[in-house]
């Protein structure tokens, strides 16, 4: 993570349409070089197409990104070239064997053959694979499967890798050790955007680039982003019945937002007072009121607040 | 450009091997259908109904006759004295063949000119009449040899007179029929072009339903490396279809093969970058393997019915006519049947390799380019 070494993704009012539909509306993003940036976003927030923007699979409807160096719309070959990408649906093939991807891979990507071997060993050995070499990818579990792609993924060395939701659906003990490989990929120099739903990952990223409805609503490192100012305080409310007393304290003034998290409700109020007025009002709507206590908000938390903040905007913007 | 090329030509050697079911589903059908077809067309032609209207009652018009009874591939249902009954044999269907030997017809023979005989067929059943025209043609050449070995010998002195006996092929109802023999050669081109359009535009769609298409196309591969390596084993499979079919043609169902066989791989190999064109173009129209099995189902009988496989180009309206010009099959159809039974070369064949060349040219670009779209 050197200082003054050149960004390694920048993307500049970047823009997808679909028809009439924006998916990605001119986003703006700087990913430093060697840094892993989250990429986080509601379903449909346009993740994967930014990620298909910046691998030159997308042609951009406006705006301009240049990846390692090269611009994305004038030189795809030498982006491809610099470039490692795992999509979103799992893409090896599964009529061949671990060995047999890699191989193929290490084919379409030119790898010098003095080195295919050793490259694929490191592989598989990074993917944890010995002894299952000659498997038929098909056959193997989720966590393996997924190891592998990023194995095929960065054969030719690539200094910028793009992750699309690369654990989805693996179980967490696999998730972990994805995510070491992942900081030790990092440690070499090279950088990652990786997107994601699962809000223990964002923890692990240098910056988070939180994007919703094709908007880039915010971007900083897990510290600054649960230090944003939400507009109120935030309490936890433990020890109720959570849908009932969710129903009530939409319907309270001075409550900017309430949501269920597990059995509990996180309640943003505008202020103090509001908070010592909840009790009494649950009582009021027949809701056994539970114990109350401010908390420092989660990165979840701020993601909650961000998104309906600015679908909020939208609305008012709108009327 | 060849590192990425071997390297995909690998994965679907590979991917075809682990296929267990790969040979039987390349070969069996293929079979199956030639067979059927084969029978089809043999089993009607070992017995056809035929007049004999002998107006000449000659020594020579009679062992024409008897030379068309002893093949037993025709079956004298009538002989009549009179044009009308003939008129009437194949207007009831009673025959679906009548020889008409005019009067004189030995005549003309002894006089070295060309002596007419007349076959009538019944052109509603145009496999039938065309396959027994193609025996006619058998019989009557055999009928003209053995005359003019008779012949030879009295022309003592001055120069032989050609002995020769033409055809007059007057199908009533199927005016356009052209050509003889045509039905194993049709099936050929017909099975290659609907498998190598299928296979081709499956292999491809698949990989974009899998995936495997995004994350082949985020590498430096040039989509032209992908696409050679994705069709260069169905062009060796769709020249495998050829050959297995005309050794079917040829062995099993006794077709005469008379031409080049090096006319007729580069007339195959021509009429492939057709069939792979195609098959790429629908692939670049289609998401899902569905759609790409219906879209060839619109293709391919469109593509059947304007080559002239069955219907004669002659008697289509004329603006199907014109459209017939861009169908490979309408050229590989001529040159399939013009090697097989003419035994004619590229001198006389090469409007029809300029034309596949130029579909097949036209069409693998216009899927290169659109392919380049459709991962957009
Ligand atoms: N080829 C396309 N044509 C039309 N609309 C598309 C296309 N690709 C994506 N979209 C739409 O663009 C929006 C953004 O999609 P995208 O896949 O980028 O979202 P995402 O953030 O990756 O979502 P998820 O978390 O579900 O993967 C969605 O509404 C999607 O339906
Ligand atoms: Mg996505």
């Amino acid at each position: 993570m050197t200082g003054n070494a050149p960004p390694a993704v920048v993307a500049e009012g970047l823009t997808k349409r679909f028809g009439a539909f924006t998916a990605v509306d001119g986003l703006d993003l700087t990913i430093a070089t060697g840094e892993v940036v989250g990429f986080i976003g509601p379903n449909g927030a346009g993740k994967s197409t930014t990620i298909r923007m910046l691998c030159g699979l997308l042609r951009p409807s406006a705006g301009r990104a240049s990846v390692a160096g090269f611009d994305v719309g004038r030189q795809p070959e030498a982006v491809r070239a610099h470039i490692g990408y795992m999509s979103q649906k799992f893409s090896l093939y599964g009529d061949l064997t671990c060995r047999e991807n890699l191989r193929f891979f290490g084919g379409i990507y030119r790898v010098p053959r003095p080195v295919m071997e050793e490259r694929i060993r490191f592989a598989i050995a990074m993917a944890g694979l010995e002894g299952r070499e000659d498997r038929l990818v098909s056959t193997l579990a989720g966590g393996w499967k997924q190891r592998l792609a990023l194995g095929c993924a960065i054969l030719h060395r690539p200094p910028v890798l793009f992750l699309d939701e690369p654990t989805s659906g693996v179980e967490p003990e696999a998730r972990r050790r994805f995510w070491d490989l992942i900081h030790t990929l990092a440690a070499g120099g090279v950088t990652i955007l990786v997107s994601t739903h699962y809000m223990d990952e964002a923890e692990y990223c240098n910056r988070i680039a939180l994007i919703d409805a094709g908007r880039l609503v915010a971007m900083g490192s897990p510290g600054e982003l649960r230090g944003l100012d939400l507009g109120g305080a935030l309490f936890e409310l433990g020890g109720v019945a959570a849908g009932a007393a969710l129903a009530a304290l939409r319907e309270m003034p001075g409550v900017i937002e309430a949501a269920i998290f597990g059995d509990r409700l996180h309640v943003l109020v505008r202020d103090a007072a509001t908070a010592e007025r909840m009790g009494p009002f649950l009582k009021r709507r027949a809701v056994e009121p539970g114990a109350l206590r401010p908390i420092a908000p989660s990165l979840e938390d701020v993601f909650v607040r961000l998104v309906a903040r600015r679908s909020e905007e939208e609305e008012g913007g709108g009327a | 450009m060849f590192e990425r090329l071997r390297a995909m030509l690998m994965k679907e050697f590979l991917e075809l091997r682990r296929d267990r079911w790969a040979i039987f589903r390349l070969v069996v059908p293929l079979l199956i259908q030639v067979i059927v077809y084969g029978y089809a067309a043999t089993f009607t032609v070992n017995r056809v109904s035929t007049a004999v209207l002998d107006l000449d009652r000659s020594q020579a018009s009679r062992s024409l006759v008897s030379h068309f009874v002893a093949t037993g591939r025709f079956d004298v249902v009538d002989v009549a004295d009179r044009q009308e009954q003939i008129t009437r044999d194949i207007d009831s269907g009673k025959a679906a063949l009548a020889i008409i030997i005019h009067a004189g017809f030995a005549q003309y023979l002894y006089d070295g000119k060309t002596a007419p005989l007349l076959v009538v067929v019944d052109g509603t059943n145009s496999n039938t009449a065309l396959i027994a025209l193609g025996y006619v043609g058998q019989i009557v050449a055999q009928f003209q040899a053995e005359e003019m070995a008779k012949a030879w010998p009295a022309q003592s002195g001055a120069a032989p007179a050609t002995v020769a006996v033409s055809l007059q092929e007057r199908p009533w109802f199927n005016p356009g029929l052209e050509d003889r023999w045509f039905f194993i050669p049709g099936v050929l081109g017909t099975l290659t072009l609907v498998q190598v359009i299928n296979l081709t535009s499956f292999a491809v769609v698949r990989e974009r339903e899998m995936g495997t298409l995004e994350q082949i196309m985020v590498s430096p591969i040039r989509p032209i490396e992908f696409i050679l390596g994705k069709t260069l084993p169905f062009f060796l499979i769709g020249l495998a279809d050829v050959v297995l079919v005309m050794g079917l043609g040829v062995w099993w169902f006794d077709v005469p093969f008379v031409g080049s066989p090096l006319v007729m791989l580069l007339g195959s190999s021509l009429f492939l970058l057709g069939a792979l064109g195609l098959g790429l173009l629908v692939s670049t129209f289609s998401r899902t393997q569905q759609q790409a099995f219906a879209l060839n189902f619109f293709l391919i009988n469109p593509i059947f019915i304007l080559s002239g496989f069955a219907f004669p180009i002659a008697a289509m309206p004329r603006v199907l006519q014109w459209t017939t010009f861009l169908n490979p099959l309408r050229y590989f159809l001529v040159v399939v049947r013009a090697v097989f039974l003419k035994g004619v070369g590229v001198a006389f064949l090469w409007p029809e390799f300029a034309a596949m060349t130029a579909l097949g040219a036209g069409l693998l670009a216009l899927s290169v380019l659109r392919f380049h779209k459709s991962l957009d």
